[in-house]
């Protein structure tokens, strides 16, 4: 074992005299060629205690929290659990280490129940099973039915699965990544009381997000990584959001400029009662979507995914066509039957909410990914030919310009993290000055110093006179930066509110598909 | 200690580059397995298989005419793959082109048809392979049929139709009732480079084939289009590009390619149209577009390694009695190491002890 050097941790010690630690790493290191994802780590982490890991993207966060898991092997350094040191995955989850990741991993086709059978041992009864799943599911206030099929629940409801699959087996420890992502105000309130009653019961929590409020007001205990390295152990109800932040990023974030000399202009993108079928099995018919969006304006759109989002964003895109041209207008054209390509040559630029696999070729270098939104209307191509040096200037471009951090000049998208790789996306079509952009989920799992640059990116083009439509999940964010925002449910869109009418509480009802005043929403058709 | 599969950050590119010769050098391990079980002599084979037919001119100029034909075809095939089309029935598409030139060359036999008769012939065999690719290709647009199933089913047509012409309506009648075509006119023969040799024009327009199939990977919008719809087909619909019409088009040109391969066989070293002008071309060239690394220039050089195991082959059996069918099962132990060597470009193995003693980490 390589020798390192130990940090003094006098909050923990000072906390617990007397107890030993549930888990503990020590000088915990991973090595990938050579960039250190997790450099000489020690962290504490006692039973009873919420312990919040705090890092922008790419500080080691999901490094950390695998070699935990026993997911991924340490180069050096050693993870002791109750003072034992814990050898591969099947031993962590025997001694009781449960997660629940931020990506879902369940079959839309499987029920509740056989989707939790999937991810157990299976040494009990199917039946037995479904017994304890309703059981663990009322005990905790998790309501779930265990006959209804994946694809019929909310986003809120699947991440319900994950935790009751995880309680299930009665874990001591339980790492939870970034779980209010998708949860609506309402939702996110529910799930801290569970969390308090799980701390309640003497287990630990290790909770990563970069939502420093919410850290703030569940945890008592945080560690900041920076850059692979541990930064230091606090108590956050002693820090400021400020002081949080400032250890995150090593510095103080950028303030996003308020967008208040905006003037709107002329509108821009303007869709007409949009109605479409989906085009999956379990897609959502969009249903007389209609708004008007100007230069300089940003309207936002909020709501649970899955209630419609994604068959927007490929209805606008022209990823899906639409039979009326009339439906999309783009710069006063009607753009409904047009291919992604010729809404680009309008001047409209994309960013969808998947990064890997949509937004980007994982597989393939930046350079390449520059060309694939950029071959429409960027110079890249000559009578057929790629000119890689203005694809690589485009590159270069987006490198400096929104601080994509990379291990070389031109890397294969799919080994950047999710902070940079999105800001490279979102540079890649803000360097084509597009007058519409239409963006989903532009933050999503994107640590806070990404974040501050990619919504201070959307404010500076609306500045300029673009058109953004911004699909978010994320309230803070579409308060921050939209002018309106309506709440897409169901596949239907609420009549936009203007932001400094727009309370929580009022979009946490219209996200909850409760209308706020009847009268409108019988004639929510011409909104 | 156990042995585990490690994703990797990045596709390792020495691995790209190297693993066609680790699948080379565990299937020959397999072939001396194999040569040790039948009771021969396993150097003696691997020196009949690959040292003997390198030390002849005519040896090596039959590699390259028995590469002719394996190259241009791979090299369509590759592009259907990187599309993600999957092309199977380059045999029967070889076969078509070779009937079509053929068709030609009987119609103009004894006529005073100039010299464009040859260039009529690959123009016509090229049209007719591209017109047969499109039966699969078609059906899985418009239908969503299986298109390995359907150009494979479509092989065995090719086949009988060949054999239905030569035994039937195209018979030479001075042949003595062999089923072949009468030798075709000088006109409608490819061109020796040397004379009194093999090699021929063939070989000249397989290696065009090969520059501008790597100029249209490489430097092409086109080619760039092809690569994301295989690798990324979400992201290539994002960026605008139509999958169903790359399908199209790359079974069109791989068809093309194949039936240009067949004519030039035809009309280039066997001279007349017969069944078995082909010793499974269609087929082994799968195995020189994935041993090439779907690469232009990699399916140049696997194409000849894979032309010296058909000589070599050839010159086992008659040296020492070797059974010419064994070419066929080093060919298909190979496929099947590279596709296994494959999975190396994207994964690492690692070696993980069983009580967890900390490995370090390997770059």
């Amino acid at each position: 074992m390589q020798a390192h050097q130990r940090m003094l941790d006098p909050t923990s010690k000072g906390l617990h005299s007397g107890e030993s630690p549930l888990l503990q790493t020590a000088g915990l290191t991973k090595r990938y060629g050579d960039f250190l994802a997790n450099d000489c780590i020690d962290i504490d982490i006692w039973p009873g205690e919420i312990h919040a890991l705090l890092g922008e993207n790419g500080a080691g966060k999901s490094t950390l929290v695998k070699a935990i898991y026993g997911l991924i092997q340490p180069s050096a350094g050693e993870i002791r659990w109750q003072g034992e040191r814990l050898s591969g995955p099947s031993d962590a989850r025997r001694r009781g280490i449960g997660m629940v990741f931020q990506h879902f991993s369940l079959f839309d086709n499987l029920t509740v129940a056989e989707n939790v059978a999937l991810g157990l041992d299976g040494k009990e009864s199917f039946k037995h099973m479904s017994a304890r799943l309703e059981q663990v599911s009322k005990l905790y206030g998790l309501p779930l039915d265990p006959r209804r099929e994946v694809w019929q629940l909310s986003v809120g409801e699947r991440q319900r699965i994950e935790i009751v699959r995880a309680l299930m087996q009665d874990p001591k420890f339980l790492i939870l990544d970034e779980p209010t992502a998708v949860l609506t105000p309402q939702e996110a309130d529910q799930l801290f009381i569970v969390l308090e009653r799980l701390k309640a019961e003497g287990r630990a929590i290790l909770y990563i997000s970069h939502k420093l409020e919410e850290v703030k007001r569940l945890c008592d205990t945080a560690t900041i990584l920076r850059g692979g390295r541990k930064i230091a152990t606090c108590n956050p109800r002693l820090e400021t959001a400020a002081s949080l932040a400032r250890m995150m990023v090593g510095g103080d974030i950028k303030e996003v400029k308020a967008a208040s000399a905006r003037k709107t202009t002329v509108p821009r993108l303007v869709v007409n009662d949009l109605s479409l079928a989906p085009g999956e099995a379990h897609g959502v018919r969009l249903e007389h979507i209609s708004f008007e969006l100007k230069g300089g304006e940003i309207l936002g759109i909020a709501g649970v995914a899955g209630n419609g989002q994604d068959e927007l964003f490929a209805a606008l895109s022209g990823e899906r066509l639409s039979k009326d041209p009339g439906t999309v207008v783009i710069e006063g054209i009607a753009a409904g039957h047009l291919s992604i390509t010729q809404r680009r040559k309008l001047g409209a630029a994309f960013v969808p909410e998947e990064r890997l696999g949509h937004g980007a070729a994982p597989r393939m270098k930046l350079s390449e990914n520059a060309l694939l939104t950029g071959h429409a209307a960027s110079g890249m191509v000559h009578r057929g030919f790629i000119d890689t040096a203005a694809t690589l200037k485009t590159v270069d471009s987006a490198t400096e310009r929104f601080d994509v951090r990379k291990a070389k000049r031109d890397p294969e998208a799919g080994s950047l993290s999710g902070g940079n790789l999105q800001k490279f996306i979102v540079g890649r079509e803000i360097l084509r000055k597009p007058a519409v952009l239409v963006v989903g989920q532009p933050t999503w799992g994107v640590d806070a110093g990404a974040a501050a640059v990619i919504r201070q990116a959307l404010l500076d083009l609306a500045t300029a006179g673009a058109a953004v439509l911004v699909t978010s999940q994320d309230l803070d964010e579409l308060s921050e930066i939209a002018n309106r925002i309506a709440v897409m449910f169901h596949g239907k869109l609420s009549a936009p509110l203007a932001t400094s009418e727009a309370s929580r509480e009022k979009l946490g009802l219209l996200m909850g598909g409760s209308s706020l005043e009847p009268k409108e929403a019988a004639h929510a058709v011409g909104a | 200690m156990q042995l585990v599969l490690e994703k990797r950050a990045e596709r390792s590119n020495t691995i790209a580059l190297v693993s066609p010769l680790i699948a080379i050098a565990l299937t020959i391990v397999t072939m001396v397995i194999l040569f040790a079980i039948l009771g021969k002599n396993p150097l003696l084979a691997l020196h009949a298989y690959f040292i003997a037919p390198l030390t002849d001119s005519y040896s090596l100029q039959e590699i390259a005419v028995k590469a002719t034909p394996l190259v241009m075809i791979a090299i369509g095939l590759s592009l259907c793959y990187l599309a993600n089309a999957w092309n199977i029935g380059a045999e029967g598409q070889f076969l078509i082109g070779a009937v079509a030139g053929s068709w030609f060359a009987v119609k103009t036999q004894g006529t005073d048809a100039g010299a464009w008769v040859l260039p009529a012939m690959l123009v016509l065999a090229a049209a007719a392979g591209a017109l047969y690719a499109l039966i699969p290709a078609i059906c899985k647009v418009k239908f969503g049929a299986s298109e390995i199933l359907t150009s494979l089913m479509l092989v065995y047509v090719a086949d009988l139709l060949l054999d239905y012409l030569v035994r039937g309506p195209w018979r030479d009648p001075h042949g003595f009732n062999f089923p072949t075509t009468a030798e075709f006119d000088p006109v409608a023969t490819v061109p020796l480079l040397i004379e009194g040799g093999r090699l021929h024009l063939g070989s000249i327009i397989v290696l065009l084939v090969v520059a501008a199939a790597a100029i249209l990977l490489a430097r092409t919008i086109k080619g760039f289009e092809i690569r994301v719809v295989g690798a990324a087909p979400r992201a290539a619909r994002f960026g605008g590009f139509n999958a169903n019409q790359l399908i199209i088009l790359t079974f069109a040109v791989s068809g093309a390619l194949a039936g240009l391969a067949g004519i030039i066989e035809v009309a280039g070293p066997v001279g007349h149209l017969q069944p078995g002008i082909s010793p499974g071309y269609g087929f082994t060239a799968i195995i020189v577009a994935f041993l090439g690394r779907l690469n232009p220039l990699g399916i140049l050089i696997a194409g000849l390694f894979l032309a010296l195991t058909f000589i070599g082959g050839e010159q086992a059996q008659i040296a020492m009695k070797i059974p010419l069918d064994v070419t066929k099962v080093f060919q298909g132990v190979l496929l099947f190491y590279v596709l296994a060597c494959d999975s190396l470009i994207l994964y690492r193995f690692k070696l993980v002890s069983s009580n967890q003693q900390v490995t370090r980490g390997v770059g």
